[in-house]
């Protein structure tokens, strides 16, 4: 079934709330740079992957930002960004918008409003920003495992099998770790915990999965407490 | 009557320059030299001696030779290890100065174009975080990542024109006692063998020129800032990145088109984690049918993290499908150490890859039982506890 365009979906989602969003998104000191309005001429699609697998139109959702659609954008908020790849190929715009630029922050206000259609989206999705948030380093060679990418191939099986001694197979010094992918100092990993703290993203990921967030607040408050740091996450 | 000859003779003639002063934008070089003139930052300048390549508008990009700090891959190191381990093999065995540092952290945009449960400063402030870390060791930055790459290159845009942003991450890094500092460039680690490529096929020791090969130029590298993508009148007439393909041409390599060149991985950051079909979907129908149809590679190299991935991994599930698959898949540096005689499973690491590299390595002479079995021996010593780790000197014995 393709996307319901309509609206209706979101009917009983006030007015001025999906407008706030609107602004949201215009307000971030990168709009400006993204959107520049749009000739509705369809470059980005004919470049987007996504487009060619799902319902899915960097046109429309451009339109509908640049034409200040309220509802139209919230359906985009809600159903489509999640499709985006990400890839910037919508670069070419002849316009210089970023359609993919967009959409990023798109992504970022229905993340730090935790939408339940982000939620969903992010589903299954919370180990890799645990890693990425508390090791520093995003794919780690653990991660690989057979019933994690049973498309990949047996390799994969091997790969788990001989972990440890194909890490220590590795010439680089650096790459002797299997939960990290390279060998992260202590005092580095503080100064990201610092980052994640004076930026506000764990307010972020607070509103998207509680559970995460109570998990890192517990991993990295002890550490920064160790190193010195009066910092909590509440 | 119409001059035929003579316009032919022209046209021959003809060859695309570009003029740098008809760029639509401003030169990011002379806007952070600025900020450093005005006391927002300072710039770390490339270390001489440069390489210097020419960028999609004409203007002139340095590529540092040595003293590079190597900012290091999640996918890569975690998952494809010997495409850096094969990045540090070329720049020992060119006898090169380099630092392979544990003060660095992801630049965690994979997670961000995945997941955006992040924002414009937090990004900034880990790019400023790993930049400042790079300058206190004294050596320059060189990106291992296209995602890190493009990102950091964004992250650039945005420093430039947002005091507000430029202060709030000024401020952050103070916290930690860090300075703004700013790399003079912001340099691939694929720029860097476009930059030595000619040193690299002078210590070329396997002939690779009966291989024809496809590339893929990663979208984060030439789309994202593509102003800063390297490009030359020589490849492709000037009108596409020369990334890779001038490797492969300077390895005597036959460089194949084909019609879906332009298109991306199908990566997709979060589809690649959690939305495989997509991903898998997109990299058969769309990149490695496309290239066997019409380009009949040995073999497909690329140059980022997400690409080497999906493009490889992808094909194991379409075989069941009958797809039209089958296509060894692996990265410029591996290609290149390999080209210079890297030993495929101590350096290259194949066999964390999931296509199946023999009938290419076989076609350029490679014994392959005979390789794997010298891996095997390597580790067998690791299991038995007779040696902690491979060595550097273990891959060249
Ligand atoms: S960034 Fe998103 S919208 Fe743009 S081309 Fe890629 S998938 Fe399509
Ligand atoms: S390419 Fe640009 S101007 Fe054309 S439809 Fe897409 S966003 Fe609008």
């Amino acid at each position: 079934m393709g996307l319901d365009l309509s609206g209706k979906q979101y009917r009983k989602v006030p007015y001025e709330e999906k407008e706030a969003l609107l602004e949201e998104v215009k307000e971030d000191l990168r709009f400006g740079d993204y959107m520049y309005g749009c000739y509705d001429c369809g470059i980005c699609v004919a470049a987007c992957p996504s487009a060619r697998f799902y319902d899915f139109s960097p046109r429309k959702i451009a339109q509908s930002v640049a034409r200040e659609d309220v509802d139209l954008f919230y359906v985009f908020l809600n159903d489509s960004v999640w499709d985006c790849s990400q890839c910037f190929s919508c670069d070419r715009c002849p316009r210089q918008n970023s359609p993919g630029g967009l959409i990023t922050l798109m992504r970022e206000v229905a993340v730090k409003h935790g939408l339940a259609s982000a939620q969903e989206a992010l589903e299954g999705y919370g180990r890799v920003v645990y890693k990425i948030m508390s090791t520093g380093t995003q794919v780690s060679p653990d991660m690989l495992q057979a019933n994690a990418f049973p498309d990949w191939g047996p390799h994969v099986k091997d790969i788990a099998e001989n972990l440890d001694v194909w890490r220590k197979a590795l010439p680089p010094e650096t790459l002797h770790t299997t939960e990290a992918s390279w060998k992260v100092d202590e005092k580095t990993l503080i100064e990201l915990y610092l980052i994640w703290h004076a930026t506000g993203v764990m307010d972020m990921i607070k509103e998207v999965d509680e559970g995460l967030f109570m998990i890192l607040q517990d991993v990295m408050e002890e550490r920064l407490e160790d190193a010195g740091y009066d910092v909590t996450f509440d | 009557m119409i001059p035929h000859q003579a316009i032919m003779n022209k046209a021959k003639d003809r060859k695309f320059e570009r003029n740098p002063d008809l760029a639509p934008n401003a030169d990011y070089h002379d806007l952070v030299d600025q900020l450093e003139k005005d006391g927002e930052w300072e710039v770390q300048r490339v270390p001489e001696p440069y390489i210097e390549v020419q960028t999609k508008f004409g203007r002139k990009k340095k590529i540092p030779l040595q003293t590079t700090w190597h900012h290091k891959s999640c996918g890569q190191c975690g998952h494809i290890p010997g495409y850096s381990t094969s990045v540090f093999w070329i720049n020992r065995q060119l006898g090169l100065d380099y630092h392979d540092p544990t003060d660095q952290t992801s630049c965690t945009a994979w997670n961000y174009y995945a997941s955006a449960t992040s924002n414009a400063a937090a990004q900034s402030a880990v790019a400023m975080r790993n930049f400042a870390a790079a300058d206190e060791s004294g050596y320059f930055p060189i990106i291992h990542c296209g995602t890190s790459f493009g990102h950091y290159k964004e992250t650039r845009q945005q420093l430039i024109h947002s005091e507000k942003l430029r202060h709030q991450v000024r401020d952050v890094l103070k916290m930690m006692g860090k300075k703004l500092v700013m790399p003079e460039e912001v340099v691939h680690y694929s720029e860097w063998i476009h930059a030595v490529r000619d040193k690299i096929a002078e210590r070329q020791v396997i002939d690779m020129s009966k291989i024809r090969a496809t590339i893929h130029p990663a979208c984060h590298y030439h789309k994202l800032v593509g102003e800063d993508a390297i490009f030359a009148p020589e490849i492709y007439g000037g009108q596409r990145t020369a990334i890779i393909t001038a490797t492969l041409i300077a390895l005597g390599i036959d460089v194949k088109d084909y019609s879906t060149w332009f298109d991306c991985c199908g990566f997709g950051f979060r589809h690649i984690l959690v939305s495989r079909d997509f991903s898998r979907s997109f990299a058969v129908q769309r990149k490695i049918e496309v290239m066997k149809e019409e380009a009949d590679p040995d073999i497909l190299i690329t140059h980022d993290t997400g690409c080497v991935t999906t493009l490889d991994q992808s094909q194991f599930a379409a075989k069941a499908h009958d797809r039209n698959v089958g296509l060894p898949v692996m990265s410029d540096s591996q290609l290149a150490a390999l080209a210079m005689g890297a030993h495929p499973y101590k350096v290259l690491q194949l066999h964390w890859h999931s296509t199946d590299m023999k009938p290419f390595l076989q076609k350029i002479g490679i014994d392959t039982d005979k390789a794997w079995a010298e891996f095997e021996e390597a580790v067998a010593k690791l299991r038995s506890g007779e040696k902690q780790y491979l060595t550097w000197e273990d891959c060249d014995e």
